[in-house]
């Protein structure tokens, strides 16, 4: 590996000013379990690492039913499904959380670090989506809040600029009869990187039926997530059945634009797709509607 | 670039050492500790041969620096029998025949250590949902398995 | 020899292992734990190309690294012999063993060694790798058997000729070896036949994926000696090899083996071992080197790719009546594949008349390719055994069925010529039909139950044990064979039973080659059995050793009683005369006269002095194993991934020295096994470069993929081993990849002719 500088920053303005200073040579240490990784590999070359989980806003874990879920950029995923209370508000979200890497990735990595490290595949990317998170950026300038789905632009890029990092992510609470679900496509069951990975959320209406909002995100079968409208079109106004799924399915299908790659072909990839959304969907629909879904 | 002065405290007992920023935590324990109970199998966190417990959390060593231990409790493999007895897990590990190079067999217990603290009664699944970011390549997993929930068995009585 | 009935005991039983405590306590050297004072971190570069020339080396920049103490290139080695030399398992050529360890002229598979540090630490020394600047003539890769095998294909070695049944030719080519076997006349059996199927089979490239890397740890003394430490089943092979290739007196050459973290074949042959031995020469410090699980992938031994066709003839009632294989086996850049034990092995379950078997040993821009539990013969089942299943199907018969009604017995054939000994194929056949799995019907969609056999013939090769006896009774055994999976124990426990001592009482110790004869590899499935014999033959030994100085002592004493009279000359007592039972000598002559065996160990040094005992074994009596494993799948329609409900695994064990090990050598080989069949495959771009190497793209099973492994040991003890044992450990990889073929066929209809079937592969066979 190459030698680096590494600072342990306390404040955000600190952290800002320092990624300011080096620019493309400096990067965030959060959970550490792909920077790490990447740097012994020689996949990054850096002057300078700073390691932020000493600054209070990044490890920021609060939900109230009100105001919705506050997850600081740098906390860990298993302290957020073990907090009892955020898992049984965001059943949807804990899905994907669970899932990064195995137990001992999970005590490091970060949802905040899987989505900055802007991978298609990403895990958690799809049901943040789904959950319409919002992130929250520091900057030279100030903070700015951009939208999970507009956050990535590429494999392994995302619209943090010079000086700039992700502090936390916002979700709203809940609404009534909101229900999600994220189901990934892997060979063995744990480990792997994604295949496809979808993740959905409807809200309905009090009759249990009609669909008054809904997104499908996809990934790993794009340069980055998608979050595909023409999909959710396919469902907002009518009751949900196994027909309407079906379409959104197709919808979801006919945005993929996946690549054939040691980890599946275009074929495998977009048949997948329809696969996961229609599970996803049902999944969404049965947590919609009160019920819990079985543990794989 | 000079090295860097780190205090923290492994298996309860205060250590400190100088480290580069780039050497991770499974590196520092083996070659400057002398603590190579922990195992690298294959160092970008996909085998768990690596595994410890930091401030009592389950990670791989291989994916932590050293300097992020300043101030925190590191515990390893090396910490867990007492003088006269060796831990219920250990113990059942031989019991079960739970080990056959045994390379793989510290981050096993280290992770089976982590889930029995949260987790005191185990099923089958939940073992395994847990320790699949453990490889063993010899036993199949099989005695594994049953090690662990024997073992969860005995320190529930206790 | 030992009665199928007889009462043991210890043998049967299942102490704690001794190394057991150092091994949960991570107090246990394993050869990456070793450290020396003054040692130095060694790193190996390799090549970028899957196939060229070197053209230039230049290493001044890396040696001007500060940090940095020597670097070498092929250059520090002496020149390679071309000649053979027995080192090991089989017999190997001593240039190429050396062209692979650091690359001569050409490189022929991305990774190959060219060139190495020692710096004074491990980063320092990756450093000072991209420092070095080598300058690569690049040349077309051949990376497929089929491919390699025509006459255009670009040849690896520009001077190696095909050996033709036998006969060294003229032909330039990539194939190294046609063998045939032969049996019969295939073409009449098939003439005969009422039923035929043929098929053709491709399995990708797999390793055996032990977690611990290589590692090597070097010194070449001041003196001249060279000293290793090393993670290996077999230091004399590796003290052999390194004294071949570095241009030693064998006893210039020391090796320890170090505890070692899983091998299953991959850690017999030297990687490391020479580069680390010339980095200390020119540093004049101890080196230690160590793989990165990147370098395990790319440059140390995975086991063929084969393309492979299989045809089958059977008469309506089920006999097997005539068989024909070719199995064509990617060796790797180097010759050597196991396409031989392949050939062996492919229809040794069954009794046919008539067979031909075709094997070719062919390179490729690829790592050579080294042993792999049962190495050829997995390959070689998922063919055969697939084809057994379907012309089972063909004829309407329970797949058991025809494998019972057509399974080897003693004094059938193999095609490679051996008659079968006292075999145990039919007992894991029946037992397999009897057991309750296979009774329960498997009920609900998308589910498939799929059984196959396997044989793997096992070795004998050589062991070496002493035993040096204590003054209390208890016993220090010393052994040259490196304990993978609990041989410590096995081998302990035979001694045990022999002396009629606890187990407790035997402390077996793991030395190298400057402390035990010469004792192969622990591999083969070999070291409970001829290791186990030679512990055994140690044992009796120390009891004759015992007879005899008792046989003095009271024939002394009978001279003092019958002193001057007539009786005297009938009551000589002589070694013939001292029985031994339950741990006490008794005189046969003289019912008044015994001694228990810790008495007589507090008397050696009035009885003539320390007890030593020892032998050296190169058991002939090898009995092979047989398997027959049976495996219910469930197979997601949508996904084409395949989950696992329930596995059993019938084997003819011999005897189980202690059940627990066996059972675990049975676990371990098939979950390895399903890995080979669902998931592992080794995945090349265009240019012959891995794109997968690494544990998160290769896909060994963890927990959460399986489900309890049931073992069912059906014991029909060799009659060549004083105990029964037949050696466990390699067959149970052989039968899985068939059984998971078959299991997936019945549960959705399509005949799998691929591995691994992986789920992108399965779900295409589904949308066909």
């Amino acid at each position: 590996m190459q030698a680096f500088d590494y600072v342990a920053a306390r404040t955000v303005d600190e952290a800002v000013s320092l990624l300011a200073a080096k620019g493309a040579q400096a990067r965030v240490l959060a959970g550490g379990t792909d920077l790490i990784v990447q740097l012994r590999e020689g996949r990054r070359n850096l002057e300078l690492v700073v390691d932020v989980k000493k600054i209070p806003d990044v490890n920021v874990l609060t939900y109230d039913p009100q105001n919705g879920l506050q997850l600081g950029a740098a906390v860990p995923c298993h302290r957020i499904y073990g907090d009892a209370t955020i898992a049984r508000a965001y059943p949807g979200l804990m899905d994907a959380f669970q899932l990064v890497g195995g137990t001992q990735i999970q005590g490091r990595a970060s949802v905040g670090g899987n989505l900055c490290n802007s991978s298609p595949a990403a895990d958690t990317t799809p049901t943040l989506i789904a959950h319409r998170a919002t992130c929250v950026i520091a900057s030279p300038t100030g903070r700015r809040e951009v939208p999970v789905e507009q956050f990535c632009t590429g494999p392994g890029r995302n619209v943090l600029g010079n000086g700039e990092f992700l502090v936390a992510l916002r979700f709203p609470a809940p609404p009534k009869n909101f229900g999600a679900h994220y189901l990934r496509f892997i060979p063995r069951n744990e480990m792997d990187i994604a295949v496809v990975g979808v993740g959905s959320s409807v809200v309905l209406g009090d009759d249990g039926a009609t669909v008054s909002a809904a997104r499908i995100a996809l990934g790993a079968v794009a340069p980055t997530p998608l979050l595909v409208e023409e999909a959710a079109a396919a469902l907002i106004g009518k009751p949900i059945s196994d027909a309407t799924i079906a379409q959104a399915a197709s919808a979801a299908q006919a945005a993929a634009r996946p690549i054939s790659d040691m980890r599946g072909t275009i074929e495998q990839r977009r048949h997948l797709t329809g696969v996961l959304t229609r599970r996803t969907l049902q999944g969404a629909m049965a947590r919609a509607r009160g019920e819990t879904l079985s543990h794989a | 670039m000079p090295k860097i002065h780190v205090q923290t405290r492994i298996n309860g007992e205060d250590i400190d050492f100088l480290c580069e920023s780039r050497q991770s935590l499974l590196e520092v324990l083996r070659d400057d500790l002398g603590l190579t109970g922990t195992k690298e199998g294959c160092s970008n966190g996909n085998c768990g041969a690596c595994s410890v417990l930091l401030d009592g959390v389950l990670v791989d060593s291989c994916l932590v620096l050293a300097v992020e231990t300043a101030g925190r409790e590191v515990a390893t493999i090396e910490g867990l029998a007492t003088p006269s007895q060796l831990h219920p897990l250990q113990q059942k590990f031989l019991e079960h025949a739970a080990l056959q190079c045994g390379i793989c067999t510290p981050g096993f217990i280290m992770a089976a250590k982590a889930l029995l603290a949260q987790n005191p009664k185990p099923t089958e699944h939940e073992v395994r949902y847990w320790l699949a970011g453990n490889l063993c390549r010899c036993t199949g997993y099989d005695k594994i398995v049953r090690a662990v929930l024997d073992a969860a068995a005995v320190m529930e009585k206790a | 020899m030992a009665e199928a009935t007889a009462e043991y005991k210890v043998i049967g039983t299942r102490p704690i292992r001794p190394d057991g405590a150092d091994k949960v306590t991570g107090r246990a050297v394993y050869g990456g734990d070793m450290r020396l004072t003054g040692m130095l971190h060694g790193k190996v570069l390799r090549s970028p190309h899957a196939h060229a020339r070197i053209k230039s080396i230049n290493t001044a920049k890396a040696e001007a690294l500060p940090g940095v103490k020597t670097v070498i290139t092929v250059k520090d080695f002496p020149v390679a012999e071309d000649r053979m030399a027995n080192l090991g398992e089989m017999a190997v050529n001593v240039k190429l063993l050396s062209n692979n360890v650091m690359a001569a002229d050409k490189v022929l598979y991305k990774g190959h060694a060219v060139a190495a540090v020692a710096a004074t630490n491990a980063h320092i020394a990756e450093e000072a790798l991209g420092l070095i600047e080598v300058e690569y003539e690049v040349l077309p890769p051949v990376l497929d058997v089929l491919d390699a095998m025509k006459d255009e294909a670009p040849l690896l070695h520009e001077t190696m000729t095909t050996t033709e049944l036998g006969q060294k030719t003229d032909k330039r080519s990539n194939i190294a070896n046609h063998m045939r076997f032969l049996l019969g006349d295939p073409a009449q059996g098939f003439r005969e036949a009422d039923v035929v199927i043929e098929r053709e089979f491709d399995t990708a490239t797999v390793h055996q994926g032990y977690i611990e890397p290589h590692n090597a740890t070097a010194l070449w003394n001041e003196d001249g000696h060279l000293y290793i430490w090393t993670s290996t089943q077999g230091a004399f092979v590796v003290q052999r090899q390194a004294a071949e290739i570095l241009g030693l007196p064998v006893s210039q050459v020391s090796v320890t083996p170090c505890e070692i973290g899983g091998g299953f074949g991959g850690k017999i042959s030297v990687y490391l071992e020479p580069v680390a031995a010339v980095l200390s020469r020119k540093a004049g410090r101890p080196v230690k080197i160590i793989m990165s699980r990147i370098e395990e992938f790319e440059a140390t031994g995975p086991t063929p790719a084969s393309h492979i066709k299989v045809k089958m003839g059977a008469k309506k009632d089920g006999r097997l009546v005539a068989a024909e294989a070719s199995l064509m086996y990617e060796a790797g850049a180097f010759p050597g594949s196991p396409v031989g034990a392949g050939c062996m092995c492919i229809f040794s379950p069954y009794a046919i008349p008539n067979m031909q078997v075709d094997g070719y040993d062919v390179v490729v821009n690829k790592p050579k390719t080294a042993a792999y539990r049962a190495p050829g013969a997995t390959n070689a089942a998922f063919a055969s055994e697939t084809v057994v299943d379907e012309l089972a199907e063909k004829l309407g018969m329970d797949p058991l069925e025809i494998r019972r009604l057509n399974g080897a017995k003693e004094g059938d054939r193999r095609v490679d010529g051996p008659t079968f000994p006292r075999i145990g194929y039919l007992e894991t056949v029946h037992a397999a039909l009897e057991h309750e799995h296979y009774a329960t019907p498997l009920t609900g969609p998308h589910r498939g139950r799929g059984v196959a056999s396997g044989f793997w013939f096992n070795v004998g090769f050589q062991s070496t044990v002493v035993i040096n006896v204590n003054a209390d009774g208890t016993v220090s055994l010393v052994e040259g064979s490196t304990d993978i999976g609990g041989t410590r124990a096995s081998i302990a426990m035979q001694a045990a039973e022999t002396l009629g001592i606890p187990y407790e009482d035997v402390r077996p110790t793991v030395v190298g080659t400057d402390g035990i004869g010469f004792t192969d590899v622990t591999g083969g499935s070999r070291t409970t059995f001829a290791t186990g014999y030679a512990a055994h033959e140690a044992a009796l030994d120390v009891l004759r050793q015992m007879q005899e100085r008792l046989a003095r002592r009271w024939d002394g004493e009978m001279e003092k009683e019958f002193e001057g009279q007539a009786e005297r000359a009938t009551v000589r007592i002589t070694p013939d005369d001292v029985t031994y039972a339950n741990g006490v000598f008794k005189c046969a002559k003289d019912a008044g006269k015994s001694m228990t065996f810790k008495e007589v160990t507090a008397q050696m040094a009035r009885m003539g002095g320390p007890i030593t005992g020892r032998a050296t074994s190169q058991p002939r009596g090898v009995g092979g194993a047989f398997a027959t494993h049976i495996v219910d799948v469930e197979v997601d329609p949508d996904t084409g991934k395949v989950t696992i409900l329930r596995y059993t695994a019938v084997q003819d064990a011999g005897r189980a020295i202690h059940p627990s090990y066996v059972e675990g050598q049975i676990q371990g080989g098939v979950v390895q096994g399903i890995g080979w069949a669902l998931n592992e495959e080794f995945v090349y771009n265009d240019n012959g470069n891995m794109v997968n190497s690494s544990f998160l793209d290769y896909r060994m099973p963890t927990t959460l993929d399986l489900p309890m492994i049931e073992t069912i040991l059906v014991e029909v003890p060799n009659p060549g081993h004083p105990y029964g044992v037949r050696g466990v450990g390699e067959v149970p990889i052989v039968p899985p990849v068939a059984a998971l073929a078959n299991a997936i066929y019945r549960a959705t209809g399509k005949r799998m002719t691929q591995s691994p079937m992986s789920p992108g592969y399965v779900l295409s066979k589904l949308m066909e």
